[in-house]
């Protein structure tokens, strides 16, 4: 006999079974903190889901007849409307962030420390001017009279439903703002190097965070993905 | 049985943090096991006002003419007391108090894997309960829409409490949900990211199956909620119109119009049906384990009761329209949840039959815990019966709304894991204070509790078969349906369900009597195997166990094992140093 480690492995569903059920861990490699952000963001997905299913059963449902999004969304630029303007700059702005966040996370592991903390700092900015812009087009809606219990432009639902999902959006979006500006700040001071500890859990943080930070931040831009085609192209 | 394969390990040792003041010690702990503590003992105290509404109702119920509690108050209690019971007893109870107890020490970790947001997720539930018990001293009084809340009568003039009750109840649930997540989070992880060497899922003890299935079928069933409490909640402050279609109240159109109530149905019971699981998967777990313990033999059928769990689980997610039967939904609805409802009875009577066949021929200790387990099986079994009733529409339709559904799902998700989770209290008590519980006192407390409750739920099935329907404050002059003998059971029914409170307060002064008098316990009272019993010191201390962790070679039903001098070997003992019983050569070989 020798001494290895390894058990034998199996074939079929019994070695996909064995291998999920495997010794310590289920996903080798993976650290913990990647592996809850996984778990949260499929749990988040359920909410997300849920809410653009209720969006789907309220249009149905509703008697009075749904605004035409290509009017209610358009921009006046020169005397010209053009509709989704403002949606398209947003929606670059957004993935343009999941770029500059994806290079974050290499120049993490990268050890690039300053590299990394000036994109982390570039994401953070885009995504601070997608929720002014975000902002900016609420304020617009309302100015036109558009309110959650009120359309003058058709079904009040359009109104409710269309704050309710890019509110709770836009909350992801503040939310990971808020933690990029954090890790930013943690990167750029060298937390991850010299093992400082975090003000409230007093762990050592690594290099991987960038990651998880990054994770959650393109699951958002998915989202939002989904929410532009749902809300703005239906 | 076992490999003698040790594997390397995979992770670091964690450090823990170690608490620098009494406040971050005994408060602000980061211990799970000090979290559990504290969420078991939130849970019971909120779930004591759940208990003594109910007394009042069956006061109420029993003796009309008394008139102890008024119409509205009647609808407030019912629905307080479903809705504390439901979720913020047995799902902070099974979740946050034995999953974060069980989990590290079973799955042999230190602790969980993010301390700190464990620790938050308790105080986010402790603000949830508090919002929810502020309720009560409100202006209008706390919600009386009953638990499941239906729109648009919830929101709506006439239902008790809609001037602030029913807002604080959303608001409460929203930070349940949020609290639970996080803590959700640690038990999922801890489970599959931080085990022991040697700690293969399928060497789990089925009370972590239970708990991790559980918590992730919450994780994706408390967003359902958390949707329908935001959207109800905007249509109660901002006037919007998710769930109300357009009305007439007091010959006055309201500015609502356009939504679904339907909409608000099938998203609570999205969340309501798994949330069943919720509470009996865990249960299932524990039982399964406190069985095999009692009953010195191992589980029957182990990898098909993780599967029956696992099974159980997945397809919870799509039966949730049966109680949705008499909604006016489409009728071809009902034919594809009747038949899922149906073939989720399968894996779950698989396991009935597993825990009879473990105790087939085992060598039956009747402590409390197993009298309990006892009680759980025929009270669970008589509840599931029930639910095939239900779960047929044709059947449904006229047991809809009377006391026969009340009967079936107090049996099924009410008595039988209440009757787990008092098992498993005597079951870990030593464990956790290190005294043993007063035998007397338990003993008394299990036939008061089992007896009494079938004395209290089954007469409920004949009210509901002769067509009482449930949530009436009183029947008035409805003699057709409200027989003499009717009136005679109900008095009966309360007498039983005083004298089962009653039980309860001896329980609850057994807890704290033996905590301070009990007997000692010695290490391992009840000779298991599992993970939790192997720890240095007895109560465990922070960082659960000593300089190494264990490693763990077998799973944790290796009872009565032939060729072992005892009758039980723990799993971190390996098989060479196993002390062979008389005329044995090695396990399970006889000399020859």
């Amino acid at each position: 006999m020798t001494t290895t480690s390894k058990v034998p492995l199996k074939d079929g569903i019994e070695g996909f079974v064995s291998d999920w059920s495997s010794d310590q861990r289920a996903f080798k490699g993976v650290p913990w903190g990647k592996a809850m952000m996984w778990i949260f963001l499929l749990s988040d997905t359920f909410i997300f889901s849920i809410f653009l299913i209720s969006y789907m059963t309220a249009r149905w449902s509703t008697v009075e007849p749904w605004p035409n999004t290509s009017e209610v969304f358009a921009l006046t630029v020169n005397g010209v409307s053009v509709p989704l303007l403002l949606i398209a700059i947003m929606t670059f702005i957004l993935i343009t962030s999941s770029g500059t966040m994806a290079m974050a996370v290499r120049s993490g592991y990268q050890k690039k420390r300053r590299q990394a903390a000036a994109l982390l700092y570039l994401t953070a900015v885009l995504g601070l001017s997608f929720v002014g812009m975000q902002a900016f087009e609420w304020s617009k809606l309302i100015e036109e009279g558009i309110r959650p219990w009120d359309n003058p432009f058709g079904a009040r639902q359009f109104g409710s439903i269309f704050f309710m999902v890019t509110g709770f959006h836009g909350f992801h979006v503040s939310v990971g703002v808020i933690f990029l500006f954090l890790i930013a700040r943690k990167v750029q001071r060298g937390d991850y190097d010299t093992g400082r500890r975090g003000f409230f859990t007093w762990q050592k943080g690594r290099y991987e965070i960038i990651e998880t930070m990054g994770l959650y931040w393109h699951f958002v831009d998915l989202v939002w993905v989904f929410i532009f085609a749902f809300f703005y192209l239906w | 049985m076992s490999e003698s394969i040790i594997p390397e390990s995979e992770l670091e040792e964690v450090e823990l943090y170690h608490p620098k003041s009494w406040w971050t010690e005994k408060v602000f702990s980061q211990d799970a096991k000090l979290i559990a503590i504290q969420y078991g003992l939130t849970a019971f105290a909120i779930g004591f006002v759940a208990l003594v509404l109910s007394w009042f109702m069956r006061i109420q119920i029993a003796f009309p003419e008394m008139a102890i509690i008024s119409e509205g108050t009647y609808y407030q209690f019912i629905t307080m007391h479903g809705m504390i019971m439901v979720v913020y007893l047995l799902t902070a109870l099974f979740l946050g108090a034995f999953g974060n107890y069980m989990i590290p020490l079973m799955v042999g970790a230190r602790d969980m894997v993010f301390p700190y947001l464990n620790m938050i997720s308790y105080w986010t539930y402790l603000i949830a309960v508090l919002v929810l018990f502020v309720s009560f001293f409100t202006p209008g009084g706390p919600t009386g829409a009953g638990w499941t809340l239906y729109p648009p009568q919830a929101i709506l003039g006439g239902t008790p409490g809609q001037e602030t009750g029913i807002i604080l109840m959303l608001v409460s649930l929203c930070i349940f949900i949020v609290g639970f997540t996080m803590g959700g989070l640690n038990y999922v992880i801890t489970i599959l990211q931080a085990r022991t060497r040697g700690m293969t899922l399928m060497r789990m003890p089925l009370t972590i199956w239970g708990i991790f299935t559980a918590t992730v079928l919450a994780l994706f069933a408390f967003p359902a909620l958390f949707v329908s409490a935001v959207m109800m909640l905007f249509d109660k402050l901002l006037m919007t119109s998710f769930f109300m279609p357009a009305l007439v109240e007091f010959g006055e159109n309201l500015t609502y119009g356009g939504g679904s109530p339907i909409l608000f149905q099938h998203l609570f019971w999205f969340f309501g049906h798994p949330e069943v699981y919720i509470v009996a998967l865990p249960a299932f777990g524990i039982v399964s384990d406190l069985i095999s313990i009692h009953a010195r033999k191992n589980i029957f059928g182990f990898r098909m009761m993780v599967w029956a769990i696992v099974g159980i689980g997945a397809l919870s997610f799509i039966v949730w329209a049966h109680h949705m039967y008499v909604s006016g939904m489409n009728p071809y609805f009902g034919f594809f949840f009747a038949t899922t409802t149906l073939i989720i009875a399968v894996p779950t009577a698989l396991k009935v039959y597993n825990w009879i066949l473990t105790l087939w021929k085992g060598n039956i200790h009747l402590t409390i815990p197993m009298l309990f387990c006892l009680g759980f099986i025929v009270t669970f079994l008589n509840g599931g019966l029930t639910g095939l009733f239900l779960g047929n529409v044709i059947v449904d339709v006229p047991l809809s709304d009377t006391y026969f559904v009340v009967a079936h799902f107090h049996m099924v998700m009410g008595i039988a894991p209440v009757l787990v989770i008092l098992g498993a209290i005597y079951h870990w008590y030593p464990l956790i204070t290190g005294k043993m519980m007063h035998d007397g006192m338990g003993r008394f407390h299990f036939w008061v509790t089992f007896v009494g409750s079938y004395l209290i739920y089954f007469p409920m099935h004949y009210l509901g078969f002769i067509g009482v329907p449930r949530r009436y404050y009183e029947m008035g002059q409805t003699e057709a349906l409200y027989t003499s003998s009717a009136a005679d059971l109900n008095v009966f029914i309360t007498i039983a369900a005083l004298a089962v409170g009653f039980a309860q307060l001896v329980f609850v002064f057994n807890v704290f009597w033996s905590a301070k008098n009990g007997e000692v316990a010695e290490k391992n009272p009840w000779k298991a195997t599992s993970l939790e019993w192997r720890t240095p010191e007895q109560p465990p201390i922070h960082g659960n166990f000593g300089k190494e962790l264990p490693v763990v070679y077998r799973w944790a039903y290796d009872y009565s094992v032939p060729g072992a001098e005892d009758d039980f070997i723990p799993q971190d003992v390996p098989n060479e140093k196993v002390t062979l019983a008389e005329g044995y050569s090695e396990l399970g070989v006889e000399k020859t």
